[in-house]
């Protein structure tokens, strides 16, 4: 039920933002890419992105590079499997623990966002 | 062909053409025809992502791969499905806020020329039609085996049924057709994996042991390097492979179909899971082909062992199930040509025609009879080079529009997003030079010129080594587009406020 309920915030915010589209229209963009909580939305994002990217494109050419130059992921790992198969299926736990790692974290960036949004509608209004 | 196999495929027709008659009554509008008015849940379109990507070269074409190769067959699965990291990661989000129904609004987003639009819409048509004539032949070739008919009209049954649903039920049949799709291919995969595995006791260690002397490959099979020999072309085609799907236009169109970036995030982890589970399955498509079909008889049926998962059906459950298992590869077929359809005309009709020729400002009418004239084009187009591509190696057609899709979209939709100094130039060469090159290595590799007479177009020696060109051409996109920018030096940084606003909060 928790969960629902903070699902739902986001959910009103959006459609406030398609309401009160024309007035955003004229927020210049510019305004709020300088603006501190955008920078440091922009910032949180990268620190995640580009360590979490590089480390799966690593992971996942380490295999093909392993089984071109070496012959060492050929030895048995459990009962008759070998490693190569071992790492092939660590590369589809990969996958769907960085994705679901990855929804955690884009659900609070979207908190993030939604807060930019709001604070600008705030603004609107004083204007 | 037996009544049972008539049956399904005229259930399987059947269905299709129901979804487009309810759907042709909500396709209006522009918006409708290519996006399905941006309602489908995540569920929804992460199926319909799921169905567009399962085409017949991963459902036949791994499960024969595998069947044949061992392990080397299923570094396919293994980069085919870590590529969905690089769509979600930094794709998906960024291109729903962004765009509109192609990949050029997106990157138009920042870059409003007309120039840049043309060379985005070019390197679409290029992607889509290779994908297009592989899948064509394919699919031609497939119906010619599982149905005894003729190679030609198989081509023009395929194409006569993809241009309906497109035409008449634009993408809201497209979406629903690919859902049904990979519904029935997950039924169809998970059953032959089940009766696989009941083979081997349910122990997936006696399967392992088993496979070391089920085929002429002995204990090879299970390790690398049966059909990969040369590091450097292994090393390209896993790069094409895990980057070219966050560039293939049907692909890309999918993230528009939905209302904003958190579902079109929620979409990319449906698409994920699907996918994954179906790759971790083709292992048992694969290894039970292998083991109670054969290779002998695998080769047989299709040199490249595109029956292994049909034949393997037949084995293990008889005629039922073989009919069944073919039916789905014909509607697996059918989902991803008519997705293909609708990315090509979408830059025929909404770029070239509605935003370049009448500059946006073609009215909805006009735009839905050029969308509906440019799926007919597209279609007639491919069906041509379809039939005159016959004889030729359809698994390289495919890799191709990875390969491109990696060299000359890639590079500049990450610019577009992330780089604050990217410009015009930049876009311009960078899509171009991706493109060309990936198109002039291709032309004088193995795939094209070979030594051996009858390997491919020409006989010689192919005076680049590489089969696939991913590991040279996505570097000099990358380069293209950053020299490009370097050295024309015009700056434009308030548009990409504009579009880091945009890409990050979804403002519109």
């Amino acid at each position: 039920m928790g969960n629902t309920v903070i699902k739902t915030v986001p959910q009103q915010a959006l459609n406030k933002e398609e309401v009160t589209n024309t007035t955003l229209k004229q927020v210049h963009y510019e305004q709020i890419s300088e603006s501190e909580e955008f920078k440091h939305l922009v910032k949180r994002k990268r620190n995640f992105l580009v360590p979490f990217s590089i480390f799966f494109l690593v992971f996942y050419f380490t295999l093909p590079i392993l089984t071109s130059y070496t012959t060492i992921l050929n030895k048995a790992a459990v009962g008759g499997i070998s490693w190569a198969w071992v790492f092939a299926f660590a590369q589809f736990i990969m996958t769907w623990v960085l994705c679901t790692v990855y929804v955690k974290k884009a659900n609070k960036f979207d908190q993030m966002s939604d807060e930019i949004i709001e604070n600008l509608e705030q603004g609107d209004q004083r204007l | 062909m037996s009544a049972v196999a008539i049956t399904f495929f005229v259930v399987i027709v059947g269905i299709t053409l129901f979804i487009t008659f309810w759907a042709a009554k909500r396709t209006k509008t522009a918006s409708e025809f290519y996006t399905a008015g941006g309602g489908l849940t995540g569920w929804q379109n992460g199926l319909a992502i799921a169905g567009d990507y399962l085409s017949a070269a991963s459902f036949l074409g791994i499960a024969g791969a595998v069947a044949l190769n061992g392990f080397d067959g299923f570094f396919f699965s293994l980069g085919y499905l870590v590529a969905y990291l690089v769509v979600l990661y930094i794709v998906a989000e960024p291109l729903r806020n962004l765009g509109k129904y192609t990949l050029a609004d997106m990157i138009s987003a920042r870059f409003n020329e007309k120039k840049i639009r043309a060379v985005a819409a070019l390197s679409t048509l290029t992607i889509v039609i290779f994908y297009m004539i592989a899948q064509l032949v394919g699919a031609g070739a497939l119906i010619q085996l599982l149905l005894g008919m003729d190679y030609k009209i198989a081509v023009l049954f395929v194409g006569v049924m993809m241009t309906i649903y497109v035409l008449f039920g634009g993408m809201t049949a497209t979406s629903w057709v690919q859902i049904v799709k990979a519904v029935l291919l997950m039924i169809g995969t998970v059953i032959i994996s089940v009766l696989v595995l009941a083979k081997f006791n349910f122990n997936i260690f006696t399967m392992f042991d088993q496979m070391k002397t089920a085929t002429p490959l002995g204990e090879n099979y299970l390790n690398p390097g049966v059909k990969y020999k040369n590091p450097l072309d292994t090393l390209s085609m896993t790069l094409a492979l895990v980057l070219g799907t966050a560039g293939l236009p049907h692909i890309l169109m999918r993230f528009f179909t939905v209302k904003d970036a958190k579902t079109a995030r929620s979409s990319v982890v449906t698409a994920t899971w699907v996918i994954g589970i179906f790759y971790i399955l083709t292992i048992f498509l694969g290894f039970g082909a292998a083991a109670f079909v054969g290779s002998t008889d695998i080769i047989k049926a299709n040199a490249a062992g595109n029956m292994a998962a049909p034949l393997l059906a037949g084995v293990l459950g008889g005629e039922f199930l073989m009919s069944f298992v073919s039916a789905v590869a014909f509607a697996t077929i059918l989902a991803v040509v008519a997705g293909l359809v609708l990315s090509g005309a979408s830059a025929f009709a909404h770029d070239i025609y509605g935003q370049i020729i009448k500059k946006g400002k073609a009215t909805e009418k006009q735009q839905m009879l050029a969308a509906r004239y440019a799926s007919i084009s597209v279609a007639i187009l491919s069906i041509l080079l379809a039939l005159f591509a016959q004889k030729m190696n359809v698994a390289f057609l495919v890799s191709l529009a990875f390969c491109i899709a990696a060299s000359a979209n890639l590079p500049v939709i990450i610019f577009t997003i992330y780089w604050r100094k990217f410009n015009t130039t930049g876009a311009i060469t960078g899509m171009l030079s991706g493109l060309l090159t990936a198109l002039v290595l291709v032309a004088i590799s193995p795939n094209v010129i070979s030594p051996e007479p009858g390997a491919a177009i020409f006989v010689g020696d192919p005076l680049f080594s590489l089969t696939n060109p991913a590991l040279v051409s996505v570097p000099v996109g990358f380069i293209g587009a950053y020299l490009g920018t370097v050295l024309s030096r015009n700056r434009d940084e308030k548009k990409f406020a504009e579009v880091t606003v945009k890409a990050n909060t979804g403002l519109k």
